[in-house]
């Protein structure tokens, strides 16, 4: 790899560090009575309100539908995710500098799978607590589930729930698209062997100059 | 079938335009004011639009203070003052009782006249409103945070707090006088000795200092009635305005024996000479009696009783106190806001006479007497006279400006608002108010710095300007724009209780201030209980303490039992929502005094003494959520000496 790619990849990690700082993924809440709406922040290790009293509010109205209370410091992941995060950091500032390609493609597959698996994981939760809801729960809706969309929005009886990544989600997957587009021109590079460098071939790709 | 239905529908549209010709003509003959479609627009605030002004208005003799939106005329809230108001609990709960202690003893009520918007550099600030009780003297400070009455300060040496309260340019004071001048100190003496007897205060209340607002000297004066007020701004900061009326000193059938003189004055009180003059230890500490009450951070009132006030004669401080002639009973003494121009509302007068401070320093420095009464110079009215409004109406009352060199009087007798020109004297335009207007109001128009853009004429007689409601019927208020050379009235509208005076202020200067809610880790009542967990019954002897929480959509504890006849019952009940606008409500089967309104994060106490045997419910008074219907207990009482132990809980 030439040294702007693994600058390229080492810029990639470090700017993970921003997802210990950055919210993940947001989930907002609108209804009639809450114009200006409820809103939850996951984070690398919590689950936060947008307000300071979101989260208990949100809390307070899921109890209507039974709906478990969604504490942070019962869900397990939020635990792991920090040391993950870390792991997945230090394997791309290694890749960087050991600068071996089979370590980049190594690396891309582990981030695809982090990702493929928290989503996963997300997706179990939100399961979870729009499903298994507390039969003694005073609004009982046959057929009603209150799981939130994994992206998008969707109606839950008055609330329209929006489930975005937050500004830490976007910059995850900047990294991870940077990441693979390095990976990309690499592969090609060594498909072609004749050592030219990416910003080359990005050039010829564009149809610039070819040097 | 289809050319029945045809024929419907055009006996329909005919119908519909029969109607609405019906309807046309109808409001052309009902007489509304023209044009009215083209001003509706200007009072119409869209649904989820916000007033471009709060106005906060007198309740008069509801003791309390009115908050409406203007332009469109909405109430927006009642601000509890100076009466109990069961609705919320305040004057009832336990925390807001001590709020009406006097050295009367509890208070209830009272008669508020005079809101007054706090002021920097002589513009509103938005910090704070005061409010005079005119019946037992107080004067309170309402805050914006939470838009509640924070602190009452009784005032000693007086009777009828009319001319209150009226506020210094950078807030130093609030000067509050006496309408009814009393035997001072009180004792026990013949009416009919009043004259040289009986005297007023004029009292100098420190309001830059909340919780720590205090008398912080009186000026006596002769026994005549004090009854407006206002201070002077600009070149004329450092003194304060006030009228009377009484010169005569009747005490009997006033409305004759008050009304002889051809003159009564405006007394001019230079409240920086006082203050030099107290530093230098002149006059006395008169003993005394008077309450000051006062919520802190904690949001529970405490009553501190004051024994000593400070009292100054006019021979006590050369220069204190002057007179300035002013014709026939003068009602409101308004300066215009550079501060030169003092006008007077002679309710019986001919004439708006306006003195000119400048004037009044020149004719002191002089020493251009008529003559002297009781040590306080008075002026040649000549001499202090800036210019005379002719023929401006019949009963002039009151003046407010509107920054840009006109004045605008109310007019009881013949019923309108006047405008007229700073200067030249000339009356420039007239409108006619339904009817009688007392005081009028311009958003800032007592200020240095008036917002304009309307007047409000505050109306004593309504009549026929609503759907009747029998006898008693709402005042009327109507909001007259000012913005151009014609004033155009706008909208009418009734208010509550009788709106004396009102203060306006451009709704940014207030409305950022706001809190939604009470942080509930920052509730330093003794009596909270911050969880659910923590909720429980204590007996102490015949006093049993219930502390309760509440959350959608329920009490805990919601089932008590062990309460016993004899028992006095205080619910502490904490509203543990942290949300805005969940306010939970508690009322109890035969509670003598009231219910509560918990604001989120707040406590409140209720005293309950039960009088029967059995088993009574409570329940939320304020519809909280989908299942606030849902939101009850009941508490058990058995009889005096039963067996059944103190148990509690919810959900069990």
């Amino acid at each position: 790899m030439n040294k702007r790619n693994r600058t390229v990849i080492a810029v990639a990690a470090i700017a993970l560090t921003l997802l210990y700082f950055l919210p993940l993924w947001s989930i907002r809440l609108e209804a009639p009575q809450y114009p200006e709406g409820l809103g939850m922040r996951i984070w690398v290790n919590t689950i936060t309100g947008v307000g300071p009293n979101d989260l208990q509010n949100i809390n307070g109205l899921n109890h209507y539908i039974g709906m478990k209370t969604i504490e942070p410091e019962s869900i397990p992941e939020l635990a792991i995710m920090p040391w993950a995060l870390g792991f997945l950091m230090i394997l791309g500032l290694a890749t960087a500098m050991a600068g071996r390609r089979w370590m980049l493609y190594g690396w891309l597959g582990l981030l695809i799978a982090a990702a493929i698996v928290g989503l996963a994981d997300f997706y179990l939760w939100e399961y979870d607590y729009g499903h298994n809801l507390d039969p003694t729960a005073a609004i009982k809706i046959p057929g009603m589930a209150y799981q939130p969309p994994l992206v998008g929005s969707k109606m839950l009886l008055n609330f329209k729930a929006t489930s975005l990544p937050a500004l830490g989600g976007w910059i995850a997957l900047a990294a991870g698209a940077v990441i693979a587009g390095v990976a990309f021109l690499e592969l090609r590079a060594s498909r072609r062997n004749v050592g030219r460098d990416a910003g080359a071939v990005l050039r010829e790709a564009s149809g610039g100059d070819p040097t | 079938m289809n050319q029945r239905l045809k024929t419907l529908q055009r006996i329909g549209l005919v119908t519909v335009a029969i109607g609405a010709v019906i309807v046309l003509s109808c409001q052309t003959q009902g007489g509304g004011p023209p044009g009215a479609q083209d001003v509706a627009s200007e009072v119409y605030v869209p649904p989820g639009s916000y007033d471009d002004f709060y106005a906060f208005m007198s309740g008069g003799f509801s003791g309390q203070v009115t908050v409406h939106g203007l332009p469109s005329g909405r109430l927006l809230k009642i601000i509890p003052v100076f009466s109990q108001f069961p609705e919320n609990g305040w004057g009832y709960s336990e925390e807001t009782l001590p709020m009406f202690m006097t050295s009367y003893g509890f208070v209830p009520w009272d008669d508020s006249h005079h809101p007054e918007l706090s002021q920097t550099g002589g513009a509103h600030d938005g910090r704070w409103l005061f409010i005079n009780a005119n019946n037992t003297p107080r004067v309170a400070r309402v805050f914006f945070k939470d838009t509640a009455t924070t602190e009452i300060l009784e005032i000693p040496n007086s009777a009828g707090n009319h001319a209150s309260p009226f506020i210094t340019e950078n807030s130093e004071y609030v000067v509050a006088s006496t309408r009814f001048s009393v035997p001072i100190p009180q004792r026990d003496m013949p009416i009919s000795e009043y004259r040289g007897n009986f005297q007023g205060t004029i009292s100098f209340i420190r309001a830059d200092q909340p919780g720590e607002m205090d008398v912080a000297f009186q000026v006596l004066v002769p026994g005549y009635d004090y009854d407006l007020s206002n201070a002077g701004r600009g070149p004329s900061h450092g003194w304060a305005f006030l009228t009377s009326y009484n010169s005569e000193e009747a005490h009997s059938l006033l409305e004759v024996t008050a009304s002889q003189n051809d003159k009564d004055f405006i007394a001019a009180v230079n409240w920086q000479r006082a203050e030099g003059c107290v530093a230098e230890g002149a006059g006395e500490e008169m003993p005394t009696e008077y309450y000051h009450n006062f919520r802190g951070e904690d949001r529970i009132a405490r009553s501190e009783v004051r024994n000593r006030v400070r009292v100054l004669r006019a021979e006590d401080c050369d220069g204190l106190v002057y007179f300035l002639p002013t014709p026939k009973s003068p009602h409101g003494v308004d300066v215009d806001p550079s501060g030169e121009f003092i006008a007077a509302g002679g309710k019986l007068a001919t004439v708006i006479p306006v003195h000119s401070f400048s004037r009044m320093l020149e004719a002191i420095e002089n020493e251009d007497y008529e003559t002297v009464i009781d040590g306080i110079p008075v002026l040649r009215y000549e001499a202090v006279l800036a210019g005379e409004v002719m023929e401006p109406g019949l009963g002039p009352l009151h003046t407010e400006f509107d920054g840009n060199g006109f004045a605008y009087t109310s007019m009881f007798i013949s019923s309108e608002i006047v405008k007229w020109e700073l200067g030249t004297w000339q009356v420039v335009d007239r409108i006619p108010a339904y009817y009688s207007t007392g005081h009028l109001m311009i958003p800032g128009g007592d200020t240095g710095q008036p917002w304009g853009r309307y007047v409000i004429a505050l109306n004593k007689i309504t009549k026929d300007r609503y759907l009747p409601t029998g006898p008693e019927l709402a005042h009327a208020a109507q909001l007259i724009d000012i913005s151009g050379d014609k004033m155009r009235l706008l909208l009418d509208f009734p208010t509550m209780g009788e709106p004396h005076y009102a203060q306006a202020i451009p709704a940014d200067l207030v409305r950022d201030g706001q809190v939604q809610f009470f942080s509930l880790e920052e509730n330093t009542n003794p009596a909270a209980t911050k969880t659910e967990a923590e909720a429980r019954v204590v007996r102490q002897g015949r006093q049993v303490r219930v502390y309760m929480t509440t959350i959608r959509t329920h009490f805990t504890p919601d089932n008590i039992e062990g309460i016993q006849l004899g028992d006095t019952v205080y619910f502490h009940v904490t509203n543990l929502e942290q949300d805005w606008d969940v306010p939970h409500g508690f009322a109890v089967i035969g509670a003598h005094n009231a219910e509560l309104l918990i604001m989120p994060g707040e406590t409140r106490t209720l005293k309950w003494v039960p009088t029967k045997v059995g088993v009574f419910p409570f329940y939320c008074t304020d519809f909280c959520s989908a299942l606030h219907q849902e939101m009850q207990g009941y508490v058990r009482v058995s009889p005096r000496g039963s067996n059944v132990p103190l148990s509690w809980g919810t959900g069990q």
